[in-house]
């Protein structure tokens, strides 16, 4: 879970910054402090880093292992889409557009980030809803692992619009 | 030639947003794409714009991109050739 | 028959080569592309690229559905496809049913926010702040279901140009768990200033009509519009004295894990997807009668879905075609508009022509079919579609074998 510049696993607090900073900030001096090794991680919009990063804190505790890449799929929702880069990439269609910020006016191309650092084939699904309805989000992971579609998931909630963001990221295996 | 490939070395990284490379780490003949430096296919279209904003030239045809953005010196090239057709 | 079939009841379009499923069949028919100078949308790029626009204002759109005309486009043309799709289920009054509502758009009300922001930037005054309280992807959903008094899910899928296919899959998983009775799903996008900027800074789009497949092609055109089709689980099926189209036999969703926005030399996600949906419809290569295309025109898309074809069908490829090269890339929509060809398809017999082609790819040992045609045996039919996010998804359309 990633709130208020905090990052919990498992319930417990395991990194934090000041809560003033901004997120920029935060977003950077996280991905020093959990890996710096993805330049990547850089050209990504806000929603891309706060999944990718919450995915990092959680595989690299407890990676999925021993799974087919097809076999690991994602399931997130939130509440705003991509409309954080929508707005963005609006501001920038006035001066020069820019093609690497219109990438991530998507928002299931933070599913594709993360299934590109870890190499995760299986099924991703993307809703947007008002608000994080776990119910919804568990029962369609529990049927994805009943039928066989896939054998592990992450799923959860990744929102973010300007300043204010949310991040809930859960780890399944059957 | 040398101050153009130097200011082009910084225009890459601030337009690319490659925030581990420094400027002076590019090599003028190192290849941009793939084993080199890495880039991908939306940087190239970045590039694009970068030529269009700071050099004026516009590329309309895509496919030609591998050709003029394979190092800092290809770029260099093409954009001194552009200048000096239009002088 | 097992209990956990899924059927399919009807189905409702409207896109650029028609506002409702039998003018879109007349323009294959007649081979009537829909690709014109845009009309309805303001641009610079009025004169660059042509688009597929439905024919219709937003005042026609809003007459045809029922709702004001003030509201986003997006949902305006969702409406009028989700009613047609009800009414040619023929299942009466929605409200004696549990209905859900799955739709997907990626858009949401971009093309009111678009319109805010230009008076905005104008005078800070100015600019209706209504306009951009539905911009979010989920709100268009929401006023869709109230206006065709559905309320018992709804739900909205936002994963690209897969979104409606992915809407698809999710109905079909709510009817076999029994959480509903009837769904309506599919997609709906409008065409709007923000997306065409996007494609030409990406420069995929075609400045002439797109050729999928063909050897020349050199991108997309954009189009707009909706579909949706009504499913009913087998129980319900049972109970009604109903003529399906046909049945949702298989359907899966991979992801290419390669790029944002390019799909992989080898198409390993549209690979993954059509190899677990033709084993979920539990069907070999053989049994396959006709693959809508994804299809777009692009260059690394058309490449990476042949080569995928090539590599799940050998030397026996189905006919295939890319209605796309009629109705352009209706991205959020496309899943659901072509789910409705590919399921009309299986009911009669169509083969759709793909327009504007004339050179074999080099890379492929397969070429398209380019002319309509009717009454063909067709048992099996798998519609593709494909999305940035390496998002990967195939639906397999099957007849009742009796």
């Amino acid at each position: 879970m990633i709130r208020n510049n905090r990052i919990y696993r498992n319930n417990e607090v395991i990194w934090e910054t000041p809560e003033d900073q901004s997120l920029p900030d935060f977003l950077r001096a996280a991905y020093d402090h959990f890996s710096g090794q993805y330049p990547k991680f850089h050209k990504m919009d806000h929603l891309s880093k706060l999944g990718w990063l919450a995915a990092e804190v959680l595989l690299q505790h407890r990676p999925f292992t021993g799974y087919a890449p097809e076999q690991v799929g994602l399931v997130l929702a939130n509440r705003s889409a991509s409309l954080d880069t929508d707005l963005r990439y609006f501001d920038s269609i006035k001066d020069f557009p820019s093609p690497a910020l219109f990438v991530y006016t998507l928002a299931n191309i933070v599913m594709g980030e993360i299934s590109i650092r870890h190499g995760f084939k299986g099924e991703n699904a993307f809703f947007t809803s008002d608000t994080y309805d776990e119910g919804l989000i568990m029962g369609y992971t529990r049927q994805l692992l009943y039928e066989g579609a896939v054998s592990a998931v992450l799923c959860g909630w990744v929102e973010v619009m300007g300043s204010a963001y949310e991040v809930i990221l859960h780890q399944v295996e059957k | 030639m040398e101050n153009l490939m130097a200011t082009l070395k910084a225009q890459i990284v601030e337009q690319l947003n490659l925030q581990e490379v420094k400027p002076e780490d590019i090599g003028d003949d190192m290849p941009l794409f793939k084993d080199g430096l890495g880039l991908d296919s939306i940087d190239a279209l970045e590039l694009i714009v970068l030529l269009q904003q700071h050099y004026q030239i516009r590329i309309a045809n895509p496919e030609k991109g591998p050709e003029i953005f394979h190092s800092v010196r290809t770029i260099a090239d093409f954009i001194t050739a552009h200048q000096q057709q239009n002088k | 028959m097992s209990g956990n079939d899924v059927w399919v009841l009807g189905g409702g379009v409207i896109c650029g080569i028609g506002n409702n499923v039998r003018e879109c069949i007349t323009s294959f028919r007649q081979m009537k592309p829909g690709m014109a100078t845009m009309q309805y949308l303001s641009s610079t790029h009025r004169d660059s690229f042509p688009v597929v626009e439905v024919k219709a204002d937003n005042a026609t759109l809003a007459a045809k559905s029922g709702l004001p005309a003030h509201i986003s486009r997006t949902a305006l043309l969702s409406a009028v496809a989700a009613k047609e799709a009800w009414e040619s289920a023929q299942l009466g009054n929605i409200r004696e049913y549990r209905v859900g509502l799955v739709s997907a758009n990626t858009v949401g009300g971009m093309d009111k926010t678009e319109d805010f922001f230009a008076e905005y930037l104008q005078d800070n005054q100015s600019g209706r702040l209504r306009d951009v309280v539905n911009h979010e992807c989920g709100s268009i959903t929401e006023l869709v279901a109230d206006a065709l008094g559905i309320r018992h899910h709804v739900s909205t899928i936002s994963t690209a140009c897969s979104s409606s296919a992915n809407a698809i899959m999710y109905g079909a998983r709510l009817l076999r768990n029994n959480l509903v009775d009837v769904v309506i799903a599919g997609g709906t996008d409008a065409l709007t200033r923000f997306t065409l900027n996007g494609f030409n800074t990406l420069m995929i789009l075609d400045q002439q009509a797109c050729r999928p497949f063909d050897d020349t092609r050199t991108g997309l055109n954009l189009g707009e519009g909706a579909g949706y089709i009504v499913m009913v689980s087998d129980a319900i099926a049972q109970k009604m004295d109903i003529k399906p189209w046909c049945k949702l036999t298989g359907y899966a969703n991979a992801n290419d894990a390669y790029h944002q926005t390019a799909s992989s030399p080898d198409g390993i996600g549209n690979y993954l997807a059509m190899q677990q949906a033709m084993e979920m419809a539990g069907i070999g290569p053989e049994d396959m009668s006709y693959i809508n295309l994804h299809g777009t025109g692009t260059l690394n898309n058309d490449l990476s879905e042949g080569t995928a074809i090539q590599r799940l069908f050998g030397n026996a490829v189905p006919p295939v075609s890319s209605t796309k090269s009629f109705t352009g890339h209706t991205l959020g929509a496309s899943g659901g508009i072509e789910a409705v060809f590919a399921a009309l398809a299986v009911k009669e017999g169509y083969l759709y022509p793909n327009a504007q082609f004339s050179h074999q790819m080099k890379e492929l040992s397969f070429s398209p079919v380019t002319t309509f045609s009717e009454g063909n045996v067709i048992n099996n039919v798998m519609s593709n579609s494909f999305g940035f996010g390496g998002n990967c998804s195939s639906l397999v359309f099957s007849k009742e074998i009796s």
